[in-house]
Parts: C-alpha cells; structure tokens; sequence
C-alpha cells in the first residue's frame, strides 16, 4: 500500500516535471516574444497624465489565472524544510504578472492607446476545496489607458 | 460613463464630488471545473476555466459599481480600485471602489 502511494507520488512528480517544465519554457518564450511587439505601448506607474486635452482615458485590464504543476509544488514542500528561495514560485509568478500585463497592453492596443498610466497588480491565491495543497494563483493588472481624441 | 483609476480626468473639471461608490459579486467555483483544475494542475499551466469566471464576476462588479453611481447622478468614476479575496475554499469575491464624481463638458 505504501509502495502504491509511493508509486503514484513518483509519476505525478516525473508527471510534473515533464510536462510542466516544457509548458513553461513555451509560455516564456511567447511572452518575450509578445513583450518585444508590445513595447512600443509603455505602461507606467505614474499618477499624473499629461494634462494637454489630447487624450481621453479608459480602464483597461487583463487577468490570469495560474496552477502551479506538482513537480514544483513537491520541490517547495521540500525546501519549505530548510527555508531559502523558492525558484519554482517566483518563475510561476514572474510569468503571470508578464502575462497578465500583456493581456492588458492587448486590450488597451485594440482601443489605439499610446500610454497606459497607473498601472495596479493584484495577485491572488484562490486554491479550490479540492485543491488546497496545490497554489492556484490569480493575477490581474489594471491600468488606465490614454488615447489621442483623433485616433477616435 | 467614465470609469479610470487616474485621480484626475485629462481635460476636464470635476464639478463635484459624490463619494464613494463600490459593487462586489461573490462567485463560487463549479464543482466538475474545480476537480478538471485539479487534473491541470498536475501539469501547471493557465486555468481558462478560471481567468474567465473572475473576468465575468469583475465585469459584474463594475457594472453594480456603475449603477450606483449613476443612481446617484454622476457621470464618471475615478481612482477605481480592485480587490479580490478568496472567502472561503472555492469562492472568491471580487470588490471594486471609486469616487463617484461629474465632470463638465463631457460632450466634446
């Protein structure tokens, strides 16, 4: 019976590596790839927009909602035994803050903006009943775009 | 409606300040997602499933925070803030707050 649980713990673990690591190295290279084109829309922090009557503004936003895969999830139970960084968790939120931030940048392009001001990040842990071990982490960035009245 | 989370609308005045408005929306999870989730999550990876339920129940929040305001006569929300809370395993609120205000010459 133990060997069993054993057992399974392993595939899921080789299960998690596997597949997991390959989704995640597709996922950073689409977002660089993204991020590239999508620089030519800055957004940023600050507050206060030019204030010259060329543009109007609209909230834009973009979410994502990301599980962690159980490779990861068994390496930071490990290394919550000895403390130090969790790798495995910063890449996972490193990628869904990027994500999240290039869904808004989408929406915001569709719109014609030039800049988008006050940009928020909210992250979230929404773990489900059947899930609680397993972090489900929900990231979402808004922020406030700028379009010139003549693109309208 | 104008809704922004600058503090300030470029070009125009605010003629008046009205308050605080807000609108939440608290949904649970489907049970048959939560435990497809659950299978994904073995993998890692984006749950579609999810981005799309919080992206409705945002969008259902907006919408009872905008007709509050407009209930109440105004014509724009600004500085808007988003918060989300996990309430109990499965479910998660989502809160959305903003000043209430009109602005003048919205026509143009």
């Amino acid at each position: 019976m133990i060997m069993e649980q054993l057992l399974i713990t392993i595939v899921l673990v080789a299960l998690g590596y596997f597949f997991g690591r390959r989704a995640e190295n597709k996922h950073i290279k689409s977002i660089i790839e993204r991020e590239a084109v999508m620089n030519q829309l800055p957004a940023m922090a600050g507050r206060f927009p030019p204030q010259n009557g060329k543009y109007h503004q609209q909230l834009v936003s973009g979410s994502v909602v990301i599980a962690n895969d159980y490779f990861k999830t068994f390496v930071a139970g490990l290394r919550n035994l000895f403390g130090g960084k969790i790798t495995a968790y910063e890449t996972l939120l490193d990628r869904a803050r990027r994500e999240a931030v290039l869904r808004m940048k989408q929406e915001a392009q569709s719109l014609g903006a030039e800049l988008i001001f006050n940009v928020k990040y909210e992250t979230s842990n929404i773990s489900g009943q059947y899930n609680k071990r397993m972090p489900v982490i929900e990231v979402h960035a808004y922020g406030t775009a700028l379009m010139e009245y003549s693109t309208k | 409606m104008f809704i922004s989370n600058l503090e300030i609308m470029t070009g125009k005045k605010v003629i008046k300040h009205l308050g605080l408005v807000q609108g939440s929306s608290v949904r649970a999870k489907h049970a048959g997602k939560d435990i497809m989730a659950g299978i994904k999550n073995m993998f890692g990876g984006e749950l579609k499933a999810y981005t799309e339920l919080l992206h409705e129940s945002r969008e259902e929040a907006t919408s009872r925070m905008i007709e509050q305001a407009e209930s109440i006569g105004a014509n724009a929300v600004l500085n808007v803030r988003y918060s989300t809370s996990s309430i109990t395993a499965g479910a998660a609120e989502i809160y959305v707050y903003g000043t209430a205000v009109i602005l003048d010459n919205l026509g143009d």
